[in-house]
């Protein structure tokens, strides 16, 4: 054939075809995203801090385990109250004319989901010590650690941050290890990763692809099938740790705490729901709302709460799921 | 006769009495509910007794037919003992002839007959014990259980006592045949010593004499040579001398091809050569990745950190390693097919000077922490990636040049891959890189693009063009069909730039464009089918080559992955499979098992094809052989743990399971990709050990150039 034996001709066809195609798949949709695009109202832009922690986060090359997409599934439920929709994204544009956009929605999850996690996870302690070594808050966590981002003084000044690092991690050496500037930035862009609330009156994109299980969960009507020590694993145990003890100086224990113990469940499902930050003067951090962050159901919190008030030599009365129920609505009640 | 149709007739009752006394214990044994398995049994032991009676009545039959045979033959009895003399070898008419001229010398008195058995009375007790086992089968059916499954087992058990029953049967049957024939024959035996002992000698010898020394008889080996000496004087024969015992399996040597131009060798070896650095430094980072995995805290060093090292180790295996090998093979097919020398030399340096340099530089920034902003495989900054694609695009020029400058008429399916690679490499880098449109989610519609275009229509396409001329050039035979290869290159192009997008599966950009991606990769069926029949097709006739050669084992690993490696791609993509896979390690898996499965080997085929032809230096064939089964070996221990594992993973989150969970249930199966990691590095430094057999002179002189080079001294000395 005529066209097969003049190189011209086929090579010419090859990349016509191949350009037409890269126009209809990549270039056309891409320009139309683009322009048809704008962030949600109640979106706040990265403060100064938080985009200079996200120059940190691109340059030691997190997205290569942490993800920022909540997809439309079901499975995704537990990274954000909602889908991830293109205006999501909209307010990131190209970091310079020398790197390209950095949407970082990633391809991999060795790390956790990081779309909410200004919301789930907003203590700067906890991110410290987790930046400083993983390991300190996260035995089984295989992330990296990054000293670099700390410094180490034998006398720190007024204006340091220090970091809680336990005594295992200081190799024995007089003084405190304290969070560099860039430790800081970073933290900062974490805490400023929380999906934006969809304005009033827009429909909320589904999850597809629900579990049976859920469904089916309704029909049992006690909280029996939960498994509370998982619920207390995805929820709680970054913190309050596996073995309840929380971690010196930075979270406090449940093991044998009068709170958990107390037979009265309310003001602990009011701490689970609401957050806490009465023992700031203490050193602990504040606790975030992780009930109502997370969308736990009563059944939920129920689980997690036996879980705490019968583990690691804890002996208190077990609660229901309809008391705590009554208590949630009592709450919002009284905070509308 | 009437002996043996009275106990066919007596055998028979007794297998139908057996057979119906134990139907009627299984009617009585159990009440009306076990109607159903009474049946069964009753079915089961008539259809157990006809067969016996059939056996029985062969066996009959097969004896008439036997005395019937003897009958006839004993009529032309000396026609038969001719024939037995006839066949007799020259052992056997020594043996008769000095026996006879003994009788003669010592005129003997005659030998006595033996007695004769019945064969009858074998036959009955062979029956008999056979008969007696069946019954002792039959006893055994006592069906007492309900339900079908318990039947089906009591069936099933009791059958296998009849079963073995029969089959001893048959066995005894047959020993009864043949101890008859035996018999048979031992008779005809006596009665051809008598006829020869009968026959006098002076009758006797001459013929067997005769017959001796034409059995005897022996050609010289030398009717066709005569008796000169042979001489090979086109040197077509190629006998190594001094052979012992190989220690591995000795292959077809590589034919050096004096006619190619020296200067381009060295080029293309450079290419090589800088491919395998590449690749040593690439793998040695993936190892080290992999062993941070199960060691997070292996150092504290920011340089080296896993999310800088990451890519660091994708981009030097991908631009450094893949990419100069495939260029470097490019540089020597181009040339070879267009019949015709490369355009520029010069270009080609060029070419491979930058391309190193952006790897390089690219390496450094990213370990300092310089980066693009996280698409895969597009973390160079635009500047360093400049110097990749000026790269490609001396290279494109220069393979056009050749291709225009070619003495064929048609462009071999080759340079239709590999050229089109080139152009489309550069299409999708000028999308993915230019610095000018892309600001805001664009840039996630052309990272899918990017980086599936980058594998698919860069090393994919470019591989193939490589297969499409080694594979019929190491197999002697063309290629099975060109028009196979022109429907998958149109195909591919055609389905493979739709994908792209099926990395973003249920992520916020447009689902119709999801939808497209996902048809496209199931559209890639088509290419991957009519790639892969084509290259086994090829094979067909010649599979017997693969042993003898130390390349086409390499071909055939990259072939099967082509083919499996290709298609869970498209099973990946579908919503429902990519709801448990995405995100989780069975993409590494994935990754692993195309790029190096499919790129890897078939680049270390072409590799090993081509050095040897440019050198005229082979790599030892033991360590090649460790190089091919360490890096298979290892492919599959590093890639089927993370699949496994990985599928978990998956159902773990759709179930809802904490992610620490998912992290600690991942623990054995990182160990073991690190462990097939491991592997595959080892055999990397094999392969590089290969490459510097293959380059290297060992610094001893090869005696023979070493003598002709003194005598070209000497004589010029004297011309002087």
């Amino acid at each position: 054939m005529e066209l097969f034996d003049n190189h011209r001709k086929l090579f010419r066809t090859a990349t016509l075809f191949f350009i037409g195609l890269t126009l209809l798949v990549a270039i056309i949709p891409a320009i139309k995203v683009q322009q048809n695009n704008a962030p949600l109202p109640g979106s706040e832009p990265l403060s100064a801090d938080a985009r200079k922690g996200k120059a940190i986060f691109i340059a030691e090359g997190c997205v290569a385990c942490h993800t920022q997409q909540v997809r439309n599934v079901d499975m995704d439920k537990v990274w954000g109250e909602r889908p991830g929709i293109a205006a999501d994204y909209a307010g990131i544009r190209r970091t310079d004319f020398w790197r390209n956009t950095a949407t970082l929605m990633g391809t991999e999850r060795t790390g956790p989901d990081l779309t909410n996690i200004g919301v789930r996870q907003p203590s700067a302690d906890w991110h410290l010590t987790h930046l400083f070594n993983p390991r300190i808050v996260v035995k089984e966590s295989v992330m990296p650690a990054y000293p670099w981002l700390f410094a180490f003084k034998k006398e720190p000044g007024e204006k340091d941050k220090v970091v809680n690092v336990p005594e295992a991690y200081t190799q024995g050496k007089e003084g405190k290890y304290i969070a560099r500037p860039e430790a800081l930035q970073l933290v900062a862009y974490l805490q400023s990763l929380k999906q934006t609330k969809l304005p009033d009156g827009s429909v909320t994109p589904e999850f597809l692809y629900r579990r049976k299980q859920q469904q089916a969960a309704g029909d049992d009507a006690t909280g029996a099938a939960l498994d509370g020590a998982q619920l207390y694993m995805t929820h709680c145990q970054a913190c309050h740790q596996e073995n309840g003890e929380g971690l010196k100086g930075a979270f406090p224990p449940l093991k044998g705490s009068k709170i958990v113990l107390d037979d009265n469940p309310e003001i602990m499902t009011e701490i689970i729901m609401n957050g806490y930050n009465a023992r700031e003067a203490e050193g602990f951090g504040a606790m975030p709302a992780v009930g109502t962050n997370a969308g736990l159901t009563a059944e939920e919190v129920a689980a997690i709460m036996n879980h705490e008030k019968t583990s690691w030599g804890n002996d208190a009365k077990p609660v229901t799921p309809e008391e705590i129920q009554k208590i949630i609505d009592a709450i919002k009640l009284k905070s509308p | 006769m009437d002996k043996r149709k009275c106990i066919a007739g007596i055998f028979s009752t007794i297998a139908f009495m057996t057979a119906f006394s134990s139907a009627a214990q299984s009617d009585g044994g159990s009440s009306n509910s076990l109607h159903p398995v009474a049946a069964w049994m009753l079915a089961l032991i008539l259809a157990v007794s006809l067969l016996l009676v059939a056996v029985w009545l062969l066996k009959v039959k097969t004896k008439q037919i036997l005395f019937d045979n003897r009958k006839k033959q004993e009529r032309n009895e000396r026609e038969r003992f001719e024939q037995y003399m006839r066949g007799m070898d020259s052992r056997q008419i020594e043996a008769i002839l000095t026996y006879k001229r003994r009788l003669d010398a010592l005129k003997e008195k005659e030998e006595k007959k033996p007695s004769s058995t019945l064969p009858v009375v074998l036959t009955m007790m062979a029956i008999l014990s056979g008969s007696s086992l069946f019954a002792q089968a039959v006893e055994k059916k006592s069906p007492g259980f309900s339900g079908e499954a318990g039947m089906l087992i009591t069936i099933f058990l009791i059958l296998i006592p009849i079963l073995a029953g029969i089959s001893l049967m048959v066995v005894k049957v047959i020993n009864v045949i043949r101890q008859y024939r035996n018999e048979q024959s031992l008779k005809e035996a006596e009665k051809l010593a008598r006829y020869l002992n009968e026959l006098s000698t002076e009758e006797l010898e001459p013929a067997l004499l005769k017959r001796k020394a034409a059995l005897d008889f022996k050609l010289s080996n030398t009717e066709l040579s005569g008796n000169m000496k042979a001489e090979d004087d086109k040197g077509i024969i190629n006998v190594s001398a001094n052979s012992g015992l190989p220690v591995v399996a000795l292959k077809k040597r590589a034919q050096k091809r004096p006619n190619i131009d020296p200067a381009l060798s060295k080029l293309i070896l450079w290419y090589i050569g800088s491919a395998t650095f590449w690749l040593l430094f690439g793998s040695s980072v993936g190892e080290y990745l992999g062993i941070k995995f199960v060691a997070p805290d292996a150092d504290h060093v920011s340089w080296l950190s896993f999310g800088r090292l990451r890519p660091v180790h994708t981009n030097s295996v991908f631009w450094g390693w893949a990419s100069l090998g495939m260029l470097g093979l490019g540089y020597y097919i181009v040339p070879r097919v267009s019949n015709t020398p490369l355009a520029s030399i010069k270009n080609g340096w060029y070419a491979l000077h930058l391309i190193n340099a952006s790897v390089a530089i690219g390496t450094v920034s990213l370990m300092a922490g310089v980066n693009n902003g996280g698409g895969e495989f597009r973390e160079y900054i635009w500047p360093i990636m400049l110097l990749f694609g000026i790269g490609l695009t001396l290279s494109l020029i220069n393979f056009l040049q050749t291709i225009a400058r070619r003495k064929t008429k048609e462009i071999y399916i080759s340079n239709w891959y590999m050229t089109s690679a080139i152009i489309f490499a550069l299409v999708i880098s000028v999308a993915a890189y230019v610095p000018l449109w892309q600001d805001g989610l664009g840039e996630t519609i052309i990272q899918g693009y990017y980086m599936h275009q980058g594998v698919g229509m860069w090393f994919m396409f470019f591989t193939l063009g490589i297969v499409y001329y080694f594979l019929p050039q190491q197999l002697n035979k063309p290629i099975y069909s060109y028009s196979l290869g022109i429907l998958a290159f149109w195909t591919q192009i055609l389905f493979y730039t739709l994908i792209g997008t099926h990395h973003f599966v249920f992520s916020s950009i447009p689902w119709w464009l999801q939808t497209v991606a996902i048809v496209g990769s199931a559209g890639m069926i088509i290419p991957v089918v009519a790639g892969t029949a084509n290259f086994l097709l090829t094979f067909n006739g010649a599979w017997y080559k693969i042993a003898g050669s130390y390349t086409l084992p390499f071909f055939l690993v990259g072939i099967i992955f082509y083919f499996t490696g290709s298609m869970q791609g498209t099973a990946e993509a579908f919503r429902s499979t990519n709801l448990i896979w995405h995100f989780t390690d069975f993409t590494v898996a994935h990754s692993h098992l195309t790029m190096y499965g499919i790129i890897c080997f078939f680049l270390w085929a072409g590799i090993y094809a081509v050095i040897p032809r440019l050198t005229g230096k082979e790599a030892p064939q033991i360590t090649v052989g460790a190089h091919f089964w360490l890096a298979l070996i290892g492919l599959l221990f590093y890639t089927i743990p993370l699949m496994y594992g990985g599928t978990l993973k998956g159902l773990m989150w759709m179930d809802g399971k904490p992610f620490m969970e998912s992290v600690i249930l991942m623990a054995p199966y990182w160990l073991w990709r690190a462990i097939g990691g491991s592997f595959m590095w080892l055999s990397h430094l094999f392969f590089a050990y290969n490459i510097y057999k293959m380059l290297s002179a060992n610094g001893i002189a090869d005696i023979r150039e070493a003598a002709v080079e003194k005598l070209k001294t000497r004589t010029e000395a004297v011309a002087e």
